[in-house]
């Protein structure tokens, strides 16, 4: 029974976290909310250049052959700088699906993501929209029991705007006329398998990022309660305002140890694993809302505004917390699981994976 | 990391279980705030020491196995899984008992550990007073040393389980000219000793939880102070760390409530459903509690690295007692009108421990520093907000 990260993955943590609070400004979020796209070549160039938009992809095709395990503290400094690129989706969703593909799809695109030269997106059902299907590309796209792999030009977009400027959502239709249907042979494993693998960490990435997203709201909330001064103090130094914070606290440290049980979960294919992720999830969005509820509320009239950077990380934390499954799919998950006749529960149970 | 159990964990497992299953008692224990309760729970801890499971953390020479947290955690799952009795001597074992490891002279250790591990000797805590509250720096309680002995005269309240324990440790005044948290001492004080009266005091189930102890001239040796003179309150920090921290309430405790929760809607899910909430509130305390266990784990297994645990620790005490209140109150829910009933009542079918354990949820945040106190605490010492 070892629960810790080694010291080489705390270390990779923090250097990411150095770059990404250096370059990922609110700043330059803002600067993308500007662009057509919204998206920034140049940032993605940097990532791949520190290996991260490769970092699960095997070393044979160029990438850092790492874990979802590895990755996932990764994704908790993603989200607290709300990292509008599509990094987490890259290396835990659209990497992990290609690698269970394989053969020439895997072959062709693993190395071009690696290099930074590509983006996969992948579009499941489970999602009312698919996010960055306008920079992929290759788009994997399930539809029923299929999956499709479509180059640019093979579908159609619809773009509907979300109340996180950062987030390029799409309504996906293929064209007629191409016949982009995906081949699988049997040891490829079927389509729902696959679909629920990638659900799974796509849920899991939410989880990491709302880590981040809420330790961040409460770092700036914090900070405002430090300067704002009234009646003559700041108003960090009244209890009300400091137990509003207080309490993100509270449920924020007991999101951590769900999301890192997830996250080696799925990276050791543990039976447990849908479930480890769906309690991740709601842990961690849970906090992340709080967090955002109680950091608006710290920052006043301030924080209602479109001027402090605060609604960065709120839009994206009320954001991931209905995606990749809602609260009420993952909440349907733990309840399917508790309320069976016979379900492993209670004191000596968390670590059994029957 | 790697979150599976060792062969050598998984045989520890087994052996606890095999333990259990052939020494807890078949009939549950009276409660302990009772004089008959007092004494089945005082020759419990005897039976655990003689099978050196009393304390498995202590080192081998007080009656311990030198176990490490994990093995602790495990000991605690198999023993919460069985409902073996609580113990009695949680003042002394889990607060006392590792701060003298720490403080601790090694005659004092010698002279106090092993009767502590064998129920022999039973600790009632001594801390707040009738003006020192939260507010534990403004203790009055006074023990002037005259020679080789301290003399005590004042008052100390809320004091568990001093109705039938035999010592009581806690914090007095030294330095009579001091204020706050200076001039205190640590003292470790015979129950019996001429001079000290003890008041109980009902709780809400009706029964002496806890007591007023009263101090006139009392007498104390000075080999019973704990650390040196005046620095009491790091040494009660040190105490009210553990507190706090892993030792008193390990995760399997709500972990089987949590369990038993859901039993309990399972068993009346057409009329619980009629509350739409509290379907939702049964999937939060298992969510809530197997967090609580996860994150505990992660603790333990950082601790085991030589890791610290800091003010984060105060989030520790909110989040299993905040948690242990609101899984009460579901199930107060689902029994409805049966949930007021005493056990004994005679249309009181299936309601079970519930309505104690609803009475005794309610001290939770109050006790071992309000949850008041601890969100400052982590507002300051963990974020960093003004004082």
């Amino acid at each position: 029974m070892d629960f810790t990260f080694t010291e080489d993955q705390l270390l990779f943590q923090a250097s990411t976290r150095d770059f990404l609070t250096g370059e990922v400004t609110p700043e330059r979020i803002r600067a993308g909310w500007e662009t057509p796209d919204g998206r920034d070549p140049a940032l993605w160039q940097q990532l791949a250049e520190l290996g991260l938009t490769g970092i699960t992809v095997p070393e044979e095709f160029g990438g850092l052959g790492m874990s979802e395990l590895d990755f996932v503290l990764l994704a908790q400094e993603c989200g607290y700088v709300a990292l509008p690129e599509p990094l987490v989706h890259t290396a835990l969703v659209a990497v992990p699906l290609l690698r269970q593909l394989g053969g020439e799809l895997a072959a062709e695109w693993l190395p071009r993501i690696a290099s930074g030269e590509a983006k996969v997106v992948v579009g499941l059902e489970q999602n009312l929209l698919v996010e960055d299907a306008h920079v992929a590309d290759l788009l994997l796209l399930q539809r029923g029991d299929a999956f499709h792999a479509l180059a640019p030009g093979q579908f159609e977009l619809r773009h509907n705007e979300s109340v996180d400027p950062s987030r390029r959502l799409y309504h996906v239709d293929i064209k007629s006329g191409t016949d982009p249907y995906l081949p699988l042979d049997a040891k490829t494993g079927s389509v729902p398998l696959l679909v629920a693998a990638a659900l799974d960490r796509g849920a899991l990435g939410c989880a990491a990022q709302a880590l981040g997203l809420a330790q961040r709201m409460v770092d700036m909330a914090v900070s405002y309660s430090r300067d704002r001064q009234q009646f003559g103090k700041p108003i960090g130094s009244f209890q009300a305002v400091k137990h509003l914070m207080a309490n993100v606290a509270v449920r924020l440290e007991y999101a951590r140890a769900p999301v890192h049980r997830a996250a080696y979960s799925v990276a050791n294919a543990e039976a447990v694993a849908a479930r480890a992720v769906s309690h991740a999830k709601l842990m961690a969005c849970e906090a992340a809302n709080l967090a955002a509820k109680n950091s608006i509320q710290v920052h006043g009239a301030m924080g209602y505004t479109w001027e402090v950077d605060l609604h960065i990380f709120m839009k994206k934390a009320w954001a991931l917390a209905n995606t990749w499954g809602d609260t009420a799919f993952h909440k349907a998950r733990i309840a399917d699981y508790i309320f069976t006749e016979g379900a492993a529960l209670g004191a000596g149970a968390t670590f059994s994976n029957p | 990391m790697d979150l599976a159990y060792t062969a050598k964990q998984q045989a520890f497992r087994a052996e606890v279980r095999q333990w259990l299953a052939t020494n807890v008692p078949a009939q549950p224990l009276q409660s302990f705030d009772t004089a008959e309760g007092f004494a089945q729970h005082r020759q419990w801890e005897a039976v655990l020491n003689e099978g050196r499971w009393g304390m498995v953390t202590w080192p081998e020479e007080f009656g311990g196995r030198g176990c490490d947290l994990i093995d602790w955690l495990i000991f605690e799952e198999e023993y919460y899984r069985v409902r073996a009795p609580l113990r009695v001597n949680q003042n002394g074992i889990f607060l006392l008992g590792p701060t003298l490891m720490e403080y601790g002279t090694a005659e004092q250790k010698a002279r106090i550990l092993p009767k502590m591990a064998c129920g022999e000797e039973v600790w009632a805590q001594g801390w707040s007073e009738p003006n020192a509250g939260s507010d534990m720096a403004a203790i009055r309680a006074r023990a002037d040393l005259h020679g080789d002995r301290y003399v005590i005269n004042g008052q100390k309240i809320w004091s568990t389980r001093a109705v039938w324990a035999d010592w009581l440790f806690g914090m007095f005044r030294t330095d009579p000219d001091s204020s706050r948290h200076h001039g205190l001492t640590f003292i470790l004080v015979p129950l019996a000793t001429p001079g000290i009266t003890v008041r109980p005091i009902p709780q809400l189930d009706g029964l002496p939880g806890f007591a007023e102890v009263f101090f006139d001239d009392v007498e104390v040796a000075v080999e019973n102070r704990l650390g040196d003179e005046g620095a009491g309150w790091q040494v009660a920090m040190a105490t009210a760390g553990f507190e706090r921290g892993l030792m008193l309430r390990s995760p399997a405790r709500f972990q089987e409530t949590a369990r038993r929760l859901v039993e309990l809607y399972r068993a009346n899910r057409v009329s619980a459903d009629g509350d739409p909430g509290v379907k939702d509130a049964v999937i939060r305390a298992w969510l809530d509690a197997e967090s609580y266990c996860l994150a505990t784990y992660q603790t333990a297994c950082r601790l085991g690295k030589g890791g610290k645990i800091g003010a984060e620790s105060s989030t520790n005490k909110i989040f299993w007692s905040e948690l242990d209140q609101s899984m009460h109150a579901t199930a107060m829910s689902i029994l409805g009108a049966r949930a007021e009933l005493l056990p004994h009542a005679p249309d009181a079918t299936g309601v079970g421990s519930w309505l104690d354990g609803w009475l005794f949820s309610q001290s939770g945040p109050i006790y071992a520093g309000t949850n008041e106190i601890q969100r400052n605490i982590i507002a300051e010492r963990m974020l960093g907000m003004p004082r």
